[in-house]
């Protein structure tokens, strides 16, 4: 199928699936006149003419931005806001009021070069957002141009219901003002992720895919299309099968969104009011979009070895600093928990040669790498504390077997920091210092280190693997790795009675934290924060607001009476259902 | 005449957001308003300009200030630079 010429990738803007009929959007283009003007006279009145059109120009996408404001699409409304500014910007008018009563060029023709030259300007700008800034500039001056000559007026255009509107591209005020209700979905020739029409089609559901080169050309008015903005595909004329398999996967889609939607900007609070703290699981600032559209409250593990992965070098301090300076500006001043590396085990880098080890998991690994090589946990310090002004950074060590770790990194925490003040660098000074819960050790000991730490994070799957004694790479004994152990429920029990006793905040970050089945559970035991993929946050969340806290004690009562984790999972099952 | 440096504290920098915010601010001012970023400076009552300046966020850039308001110019771009433009 993908051979054939019926079916086209272009890059997902805006998930969802449309299936519709093609509607072939051709715009007009306005041409050069070559008039030259003759006296003063006609120049005051072109640039009269001019300085109405901006006006009825900016009256129009007043009256669209109002409309969009009422109806709470604010998304639309500021990037409309944005174009009143473009709209009325001082560099257009100076150019083409130079071009008319220096150049003694026509309104029309002084109007269009200027356009031009900020459209390749913004074209050519190196930075994929700046360049799709050129559209919004293209649009503002087309919408000028209608207005000086309204005899050459945009037909209306007019769509049946549940077409696919393919354009070239389509410019940000003509998605605003179309009948969206009439729109299945988009695709355009050019554009991209950030480009305006893209952030407004997402903004109102509507699948859309964009950057599909020329070969969307060859659609026609009528054609069937199949759009899948999920992964960016275009099908012309598919077959009834491929109909078909699409219609399902459509209808699944919007199944879930709804849901989603519906849960996204809903508190986490049981129905007796007990308030919990959702949050995300990252590796990178890109991931944090995700956490925004699933309505995390923020990141609860940052995991910061991506960065050292796949290269063949240490990156340097100010690659650190960057990278995670990017994810404290984009998590706009949510909570982000930094873990400090946790290498070695089973995440090994190839330029840092570690000796092969006979229990990797057990042996020269994460804060026990850092405590020796200070060069390199320094060097991560000093970035992560040069980041930290920018955001709501935690820092988090991992692997924690005792107290004197703690104190060991605490203490060159303490001198990192106070070698950067003495240098004038401004860093959060109060940034707090948190543990993995991770190691059997931590959380047996739970009570010693809750009185140095500021935060605990439970890390379930080192936990089981430890406790029980379990490889979960090993096939052969996988059904042994079991989170439902009571041995392991204990473990986190304690761990956040302890963090409670001393006023700390306790939250999870493993696998556990994400199973709908041991929500009710931790939620009973007191967790205070679930940390997860973003994507399984909404699921969670639906579990928390339709329970109480209550009811939850009383299961985690019930299920730490019980000797068997097979009676745990069938009970908890139960509870559930 | 006022000069005072910001660090843009936003990930995307001075994209189409916070530049139409910042336009608008200065609207309110008689002052004069520039932007200064390593050796080029513009006028601030423009978007092209400030567009195409390609502030990227963690960049730091000056902002001169001349005028018969530029006190209270210079403390709404305070909270413009040190508090707005987080969430914009």
């Amino acid at each position: 199928m993908k051979t054939d010429k019926s079916y086209i990738e272009g890059i997902g803007v805006s998930p969802g699936i449309a299936i519709g009929k093609a509607f072939v959007l051709k715009r007009n283009n306005t041409e050069l006149t070559g008039i030259e003007l003759e006296n003063e006279e006609s120049i005051s009145a072109e640039i009269e003419k001019f300085d109405s059109a901006v006006k009825s120009s900016v009256d129009e996408i007043e009256s669209i931005k109002n409309n969009s404001i009422r109806t709470g699409e604010t998304e639309a409304a500021e990037i409309l806001e944005a174009q009143i500014e473009l709209l009325q910007d001082p560099e257009i008018r100076d150019s083409v009021l130079q071009k008319i009563s220096e150049e003694r060029k026509s309104s029309n023709d002084a109007l269009l070069e200027t356009i031009h030259s900020f459209v390749e300007l913004f074209k050519n700008m190196d930075d994929e957002y700046m360049s799709a800034r050129s559209a919004d500039v293209q649009d503002i001056g087309n919408r000028i141009l209608k207005n000086l000559n309204q005899s050459i007026e945009k037909e209306d255009i007019k769509f049946e219901t549940g077409s696919i509107v393919i354009a070239d591209d389509i410019a940000p005020s003509d998605i605003v003002s179309m009948d969206m209700k009439q729109i299945a979905g988009f695709a355009t020739c050019s554009g991209s992720k950030t480009s305006h029409a893209s952030i407004i089609a997402k903004s109102k559901n509507i699948p859309a895919v964009a950057g599909c080169g020329n070969n969307l050309l060859q659609i026609n008015h009528g054609d069937t299309i199949i759009l899948d903005g999920i992964k960016g595909i275009i099908i012309i004329n598919p077959n009834e099968n491929i109909i078909n398999e699409y219609s399902k996967l459509k209808d699944d889609y919007a199944n879930k969104k709804v849901i989603l939607q519906s849960l996204k900007d809903v508190a986490p609070i049981t129905t007796d009011g007990r308030q919990v703290k959702l949050t995300a699981n990252i590796s990178s600032a890109n991931d944090l979009n995700e956490m925004f559209e699933n309505g995390g409250e923020g990141i609860g593990l940052f995991r910061t070895e991506f960065l050292f992965m796949n290269r063949n070098s240490f990156p340097t301090e100010d690659e650190q600093f960057e990278f995670y300076k990017k994810v404290a500006l984009k998590s706009k001043n949510k909570p982000v928990i930094i873990r400090t590396i946790d290498i070695g085990g089973d995440k090994q880098l190839d330029y840092f040669g570690l000796p092969e080890e006979q229990n990797p998991f057990l042996g020269y690994r994460a804060i026990r790498i850092c405590l020796d090589r200070k060069d390199i946990f320094i060097t991560q310090l000093n970035a992560i504390l040069r980041a930290s002004i920018f955001g709501n950074f935690k820092i988090m060590f991992p692997m924690i077997a005792n107290v004197q770790e703690l104190r060991a990194a605490k203490k060159i925490l303490t001198e990192t920091k106070n070698e950067l003040l003495a240098n004038k660098i401004k860093l959060d000074e109060k940034i707090q210092v948190g543990i993995m819960i991770e190691i059997p050790a931590a959380a047996i000991a739970a009570d010693i280190l809750a009185k140095e730490s500021d935060f605990f994070s439970i890390g379930t799957n080192d936990l089981c693997q430890y406790t029980l004694a379990v490889d979960r790479m090993n096939d052969k004994i996988k059904d042994l790795y079991d989170p439902f152990n009571p041995a392991v429920l204990r473990l986190i029990q304690n761990s956040i009675e302890q963090a409670h006793k001393h006023n700390i905040h306790v939250g999870m970050c493993g696998e556990m934290a994400s199973d709908p089945l041991a929500t009710l559970l931790l939620l009973g035991m007191g967790l205070d924060e679930f940390s997860m993929s973003a994507s399984s946050i909404p699921d969670i969340k639906n579990c928390i607001i339709n329970n109480s806290y209550a009811n939850a004690s009383t299961i985690t009562k019930k299920v730490m009476e019980m000797d068997d984790s097979k009676n745990i999972i069938a009970y908890l099952k139960e509870t559930i259902s | 005449m006022i000069t005072k440096d910001y660090v843009i504290l936003a990930a995307e920098g001075m994209h189409a957001r916070p530049a139409t915010a910042l336009v608008k601010l200065t609207k309110k001012f008689k002052s004069s308003f520039s932007l200064k970023k390593d050796e080029k400076i513009i006028k601030l009552n423009s978007m092209l300009n400030i567009l195409s300046m390609g502030a990227k966020g963690g960049e730091t850039i000056s902002v001169i200030i001349d005028g018969e308001d530029e006190i209270a110019a210079s403390e709404a771009l305070d909270e413009f630079f040190n508090e707005q433009l987080k969430n914009l």
